[in-house]
């Protein structure tokens, strides 16, 4: 017992932990039901189908083209915008800046109902339709401002001394950033590409509000099966997409590790 | 609560080891309550550890600490009568500099928190900057803040890890007569530590040194100084010129014993003299040499190969027939001085050398360049 | 140190070569410039919007109808204060719930510290529909996690405190809290994290050696130095929260509806848009106020 009272706040802390992951857990034992009606929350017996038939459902493969296809090109045109907004804000001296910081911030602190609605009435005023290019629109926008703080944490903790070192020793500016400066900030960068992705991914309400029938992606589709009917399917996919998860963010570790280990 | 409690710092059998090495082997030492005593080592010698012990900040492996009567070995770090200023001051950034001084004692519930923590800034001459914020301050300002902090709870002990080793070296002479000023002012006990040879020997009424986990030897600065009985506390403390020597037994002049270094006789003083060693190092300090005869009896010729002026006085390399470099400072009181190339003889009295088992490794505790700081 | 003398008049001293001044700009221009197209144009729109008469088969025409906000605020109030008092209940959650696992992350986990971060970021990556959508699963009437409520009386004590409505977990103000609290724990505590990391832990023992008992040194040190943290993950939980209509979706019924599922049903079903847009308005305002309480207090260095 006194054991226990000694470890509390490790137990604390793996309780909140596991009340965290309880749910990933889930959607990955659900996923090899095979449940009687059209939803899948009961266990009824284990059965593989959904996994050998992960796109067995009419709609849900393409659901999730179009999101992986809106993911990448967001998450690519947020990445740069956001980065040169990040060395603007972490490496220059300007006037402004306190608007810039809080125009960054606003998109972050503005509930997603506002956002979304927002943009469909500028886009209904200004005539143009709902569809995949207003998704991507509105995805950039809303993801530019996570991919700022991301890099700048990283610009701003990049040490000065070392350009300074390269210029002293020849290299034009050009050359310094490309060769000292951008390698450096590339965890930043990265980090901020793949929470832009994983945001635009995960999108639903923003989406919804600016999608047509045509541009159903991922997250509508599991939002309109929670009306329809839940297939299987999801959970299989919901299972992958946390294992890619895991793998990449371990990946991630391990190369900012062994980076650490070569400095 | 703790109480004032009165009476001697003693440590008995204190150790700490760890999985793969003893930081600190079992160490008795008695530090007398209001004295400033300073435990003087390279870094990695134990010191810092037995502060911590001390402080309770650090579980003994085995051992007692004793204040007066009392065992404090098992209290626990905030409940022991014991302050420490830090090496990195460790200020609370988010509370300006009258509510860290006021820290520990709202902590014991004393009601006049404020008005002692004003007093105590008076005695550090930082009553102007009481509302200021750390991170606004100097480095020496927060040195003092860190004091007054630690001071103001009128502590058994208080000890100091390292506190002057971030200032600058005027500043840092300037703080150590400070420090000794407060100390003499307060009564409080000072428990010093530092790898700073001249620092410890500036300030501190009895100074232990420390090596490997050890103390090698204690004593007041001047006896430590004079007179040391290892080659580390000889090399460590200040410089020395080690010659190797054997004793022949044979009486010099007054209250000296010849003993033969390079086919020379030298005097040493009798009771210089460890018992029963035959093969001794002879130790004389640079300053104590002179260049030219009139130094003493002891002499020996050699060549300059080195002058190196340093304001206060003249250093010098006299290269030895037998290839050794002895030191040699010489105030620039107006005497002649040497240049490179010249033949010298250099001299000493006999109550001036001291004498080191030979058995020692002669280069103990001698600085290397990449040692320092 | 002394001073450098004065220049004496009909000297000047060169000056100082400007660095490049418009490279700042140049950068901040397209990234800047597409937030002010698409965020804060619309949000312009949004009110201008509100303020319209009309539909969408006629069109809208500017008519400046204050009214509107008036007829929004009293058919919706009790959906705004519902919203804003989950919110605040899953944020105060988050914070009890997320500042030991993040304390224990930043200072007591050693060499599983990243382990652990790992598996706070990873469900964070994953769908959070289908995350929620297993919380269905998981408190459904006949789960076994519900059952073991029934059995240890918790049922009968959140029908007791109003959070429930009968024996059932799903379907309720529980639920809906529990699954706000849920999808917003990553955010309180990675900020949580960030500023526990940077704590020094010198700071805790020089207060230890100062008389503070381990609760004290807590209270005095660690918890003041964490507060940027727990101030950005508060922001960072409250405001996505309190806009949600997700988890009151799936979770809830149909006296748990908050403020955006009116939104999106007004919006997208009713096609009423300047109320709508009133709506969205009101909660847009509702929110900035906080964020400029915030601002004022902790400048805007700390937002970003």
């Amino acid at each position: 017992m006194r054991w226990i009272r000694r470890h509390l706040l490790a137990f604390a802390a793996l309780a909140v932990l596991a009340y965290m992951l309880i749910p990933n857990v889930v959607v990955a034992i659900f996923s090899f039901n095979n449940p009687k009606g059209r939803y899948n929350y009961q266990w009824t017996e284990f059965s593989t189908e959904a996994w050998q038939n992960p796109c067995g459902t009419p709609g849900i493969c393409e659901s999730l083209g179009l999101s992986l296809r809106i993911g990448i090109v967001a998450s690519l045109i947020a990445t740069i915008l956001g980065t040169l907004v990040a060395f603007a804000l972490g490496r220059h001296r300007f006037r402004g800046r306190a608007g810039t910081n809080l125009l960054i911030f606003m998109p972050m602190a503005t509930p997603e109902v506002v956002m979304g609605s927002s943009l469909l009435t500028l886009f209904v005023a200004m005539g143009l339709p709902s569809g995949g290019g207003a998704i991507l629109v509105a995805h950039i926008m809303f993801c530019l401002s996570f991919v700022v703080v991301a890099v700048k944490a990283r610009v701003a903790s990049l040490d000065p001394r070392l350009e300074e070192a390269a210029a002293d020793l020849g290299a034009n500016a050009l050359q310094t950033f490309l060769r000292v400066t951008l390698p450096l900030a590339a965890p930043g960068i990265a980090a901020g590409a793949l929470l832009a992705f994983s945001l635009s991914f995960d999108d639903y309400i923003i989406t919804n509000f600016n999608a047509s029938p045509s541009s159903i992606t991922f997250p509508m589709y599991v939002w309109g099966a929670a009306a329809r009917g839940t297939p299987v399917q999801i959970n299989v996919i919901g299972t992958i997409m946390f294992l890619a998860a895991l793998l990449v963010v371990i990946t991630a570790q391990s190369l900012s590790n062994r980076r650490a280990k070569a400095a | 609560m703790a109480e004032q409690l009165s009476g001697d710092l003693r440590l008995q059998g204190l150790s700490k080891s760890f999985e793969h090495f003893t930081a600190v082997h079992p160490l008795d030492l008695t530090i007398p309550q209001g004295s400033f005593f300073a435990l003087l080592g390279p870094s990695g010698c134990g010191k810092t550890t037995t502060l911590r012990m001390i402080a309770g900040l650090e579980d003994p492996t085995a051992g007692q600490i004793m204040i007066g009567d009392k065992d404090i070995t098992t209290t626990k770090a905030y409940q022991r009568n014991v302050n420490t200023v830090f090496q990195s001051y460790a200020l609370f950034p988010h509370m300006n500099v009258l509510d860290n001084v006021c820290f520990g004692l709202k902590r014991r519930g004393d009601k006049d928190a404020k008005k002692k923590a004003q007093e105590v800034l008076e005695l550090v001459q930082l009553s102007e900057v009481a509302k200021k914020k750390p991170v606004q301050l100097s480095g020496g300002m927060q040195q003092r803040v860190a004091l007054a902090r630690a001071i103001v709870n009128r502590p058994d002990v208080l000890l100091l890890d390292e506190p002057l080793g971030a200032l600058d070296l005027k500043l840092r002479r300037q703080m150590q007569i400070e420090l000794k000023r407060i100390q003499s002012e307060v009564g409080l006990t000072f428990v010093h530590v530092t790898h700073d040879q001249e620092e410890a020997m500036t300030m501190a009424d009895t100074i232990a040194v420390m090596n490997g986990g050890r103390i090698e030897q204690l004593g007041d600065p001047a006896t430590l100084y004079e007179q040391p009985r290892s080659t580390f506390v000889a090399n460590f403390l200040g410089q020395s010129n080690l010659l190797k020597a054997t004793v022949t037994g044979e009486p010099g002049s007054e209250g000296t014993v010849i003993v033969r270094s390079h086919d020379t006789d030298l005097e040493v003083s009798r009771e210089h003299l460890p018992d029963g060693i035959r093969n001794i190092l002879l130790g004389v300090r640079p300053e104590k040499l002179r260049l030219g005869a009139a130094g003493g009896p002891n002499q020996l010729k050699g060549t300059v190969t080195d002058v190196s002026f340093t304001g206060v006085a003249t250093q010098y390399l006299v290269r030895m027939p037998w290839g050794r470099e002895l030191m040699v400072v010489q105030q620039n009181d107006g005497s002649a001085r040497a240049r490179v190339g010249e033949n010298v003889t250099i001299s000493w009295a006999a109550e001036h050398g001291f004498a080191l088992d030979a058995s020692q490794d002669a280069e103990a505790g001698a600085e290397r360049e990449d040692d320092r700081g | 140190m002394a001073e450098a003398p004065a220049l004496s008049t009909g000297v000047s001293a060169p000056p100082e070569r400007q660095r490049s001044n418009w490279v700042p700009y140049a950068l901040l221009l397209p990234g800047l410039l597409w937030l002010v197209v698409f965020f804060v144009v619309p949000m312009i729109t949004l009110f201008s919007q509100s303020l319209q008469e009309g539909s969408v088969d006629e069109g809208y025409t500017f008519t400046g109808n204050v009214a509107i906000y008036a007829e929004a605020f009293q058919r919706y109030l009790p959906q705004l204060l519902r919203s804003v008092g989950y919110a605040a209940s899953a944020t105060l959650l988050t914070l009890l719930l997320g500042y030991p696992l993040a304390y224990f992350i930043a200072l007591k986990a050693g060499r599983w510290k990243n382990v652990l971060l790992v598996l706070v970021i990873a469900p964070f990556f994953t769908s959070f529909l289908i995350r929620t959508l297993a919380w269905q699963t998981i408190l459904s009437d006949s789960s076994p996690v519900t059952e073991f409520a029934r059995a240890i009386g918790l049922t009968d004590l959140l029908q007791a405190v109003g959070l429930t409505a009968n024996d059932n977990l799903m379907a309720s103000k529980f639920a809906v809290i529990m699954g706000l609290t849920y999808n917003f724990l990553p955010f309180m505590i990675l900020p949580l994290y960030s500023s526990l990391e940077r704590l020094d832990p010198r700071l805790v023992e020089a207060a230890g050696d100062l008389y503070a008992s381990p609760w004290q040194g807590f209270r005095f040190v660690t918890w003041p130095l964490s507060l940027p943290g727990v101030v950005a993950g508060t922001l960072l939980t409250f405001i996505p929260a309190a806009g949600d209509f997700i988890n009151s979706k799936l979770l809830g019924n149909t006296q748990t509806v908050m403020i955006g599922q009116v939104i999106d049903a007004q919006f997208l079903r009713v096609l009423n848009y300047p109320l709508a847009a009133a709506l969205s308005f009101i909660l847009l305002v509702l929110i900035l106020t906080l964020v400029t309480a915030y601002v004022r207090k902790a400048g805007t260095e700390e937002l970003v």
